[in-house]
């Protein structure tokens, strides 16, 4: 079957079968910062934005996504390095595997919470992205100086 | 992951429930659980055109769509005013927003899972299902039905001011319930259902008195144990669970009780 969505702001047209995951449907289309972590649906590692609502691309299937808006970390390259310099200033991005995933989870945090958001908030928003290696606190300091350089208020 | 030969977006609900007929055919909501199967699917029928993704209010009731997300549930100012923020409590350890974004009401119901929030929540309020095929029933007895061939349209929640609590215990933040207790009162009794024992969310059929003190609590709790099944598996085991049950149990009717 044709799928057509959105991708990054431009139309994408390919051919997926009735049970092709998005996940594979983007990396086909190259956007290969979707990565395929646990593919039980708990690690965060896929998570891309449909209609700017940060979804798991590894539970949609292509064909659900057709006529929507999919936005990938390659479609929010300005965002994504302006929030990457404050996580790797922490510390917060070690081996470096989720943080595609997490990035997009974060760039639409930003559009629920400000820089008053508590810091209970902000881990119950990022609970469904998983990191082996930083244990959190570092990439908790990067989202607390992002969103308060964001409000202009620098810590 | 399943395998599907044919995706089909259903273009109304009876020509879901129609598809739905065949045996290989599989409906096809938020699809999360879905994907953790090796199902081989014949046709994938999609409910996401329908316009199931709302949530109404009336003046005696709230009408949830199907297909209205975790989050939407989690979100929803109206709904979890009127329920004491039962909405955000029962959805907000399940996972994360991404996949709460994902999952539906519909499929969480509709598979009348053994681990549920939802369905343990929900049986604490006054609450009815619409199927395409048997109309409205109770979701006191869509809980105990066998799995069929119907198609869940919606989910209506009376708003009679049953004041409802949701307790659970996990072993990780976002793990499935080791347990989950939910109570509601409704002029001075109070009903507990019990979920993830690990099997279908059920009610307690003797009701708690709302100022009910340390033996009848007791008492009610060891009603509870004769009532209702509990097992054990890979998260807990069923003595665990038992403990548990009353420990929850009384903690909801504490909550209750402090208001």
């Amino acid at each position: 079957m044709q799928v057509t969505i959105t991708l990054n702001g431009k139309p994408y047209t390919a051919e997926a079968a009735p049970d092709t995951q998005l996940l594979h449907f983007l990396r086909a289309a190259g956007c290969k910062s979707v990565k395929c972590g646990c593919e039980t649906s708990g690690c965060g590692l896929c998570t891309v934005h449909m209609d700017g609502k940060p979804v798991l691309s590894c539970s949609v299937l292509a064909a659900q996504a057709d006529g929507h808006a999919i936005t990938t970390l390659e479609g929010l390259q300005a965002e994504a390095e302006e929030f990457g310099g404050f996580l790797a200033d922490q510390g917060g991005e070690q081996c470096g595997f989720c943080s595609p995933g997490f990035i997009m989870s974060v760039l639409a945090m930003a559009k629920e919470l400000d820089a008053s958001a508590t810091d209970q908030e902000i881990r119950e928003y990022l609970a469904g992205n998983l990191c082996r290696c930083t244990g959190y606190q570092s990439q908790l300091r990067a989202i607390r100086a992002w969103l308060a350089a964001k409000e202009g208020k620098a810590e | 992951m399943y395998t599907a030969q044919q995706y089909v977006k259903a273009q109304s609900l009876q020509h879901a429930f129609e598809l739905n007929q065949k045996r290989s055919t599989t409906l096809l909501a938020g699809g999360c659980w879905l994907r953790m199967t090796r199902r081989k699917v014949g046709t994938l029928v999609d409910l996401s055109g329908l316009g199931l993704d709302t949530i109404e209010e009336t003046g005696e009731e709230f009408v949830l769509g199907a297909m209205v997300t975790l989050r939407q549930l989690e979100q929803h100012k109206a709904l979890n005013e009127a329920f004491h923020g039962l909405f955000k409590e029962m959805t907000r350890h399940i996972v994360g927003v991404q996949f709460r974004n994902c999952a539906t009401l519909g499929g969480s119901i509709a598979a009348r899972f053994g681990f549920s929030d939802l369905l343990c929540a929900l049986l604490a309020l006054d609450c009815q299902v619409e199927l395409v095929g048997a109309g409205r029933v109770s979701l006191e007895a869509y809980a105990k039905m066998p799995y069929d061939n119907d198609v869940l349209a919606r989910v209506y929640v009376k708003k009679n001011g049953r004041r409802p609590v949701y307790q659970s215990m996990r072993n990780a933040e976002t793990d499935l319930p080791v347990l989950a207790v939910a109570a509601s009162e409704k002029d001075g009794q109070v009903r507990v259902v019990v979920g993830a024992r690990p099997a279908r969310a059920a009610i307690v059929d003797e009701p708690l008195p709302l100022n009910a003190g340390k033996d009848e609590l007791e008492a009610f709790c060891a009603a509870m144990q004769r009532q209702l099944t509990f097992a054990g598996n890979m998260r807990a085991s069923e003595a665990y669970r038992r403990h548990l049950a009353n420990v929850l149990t009384g903690r909801c009717l504490a909550a209750l009780q402090e208001g």
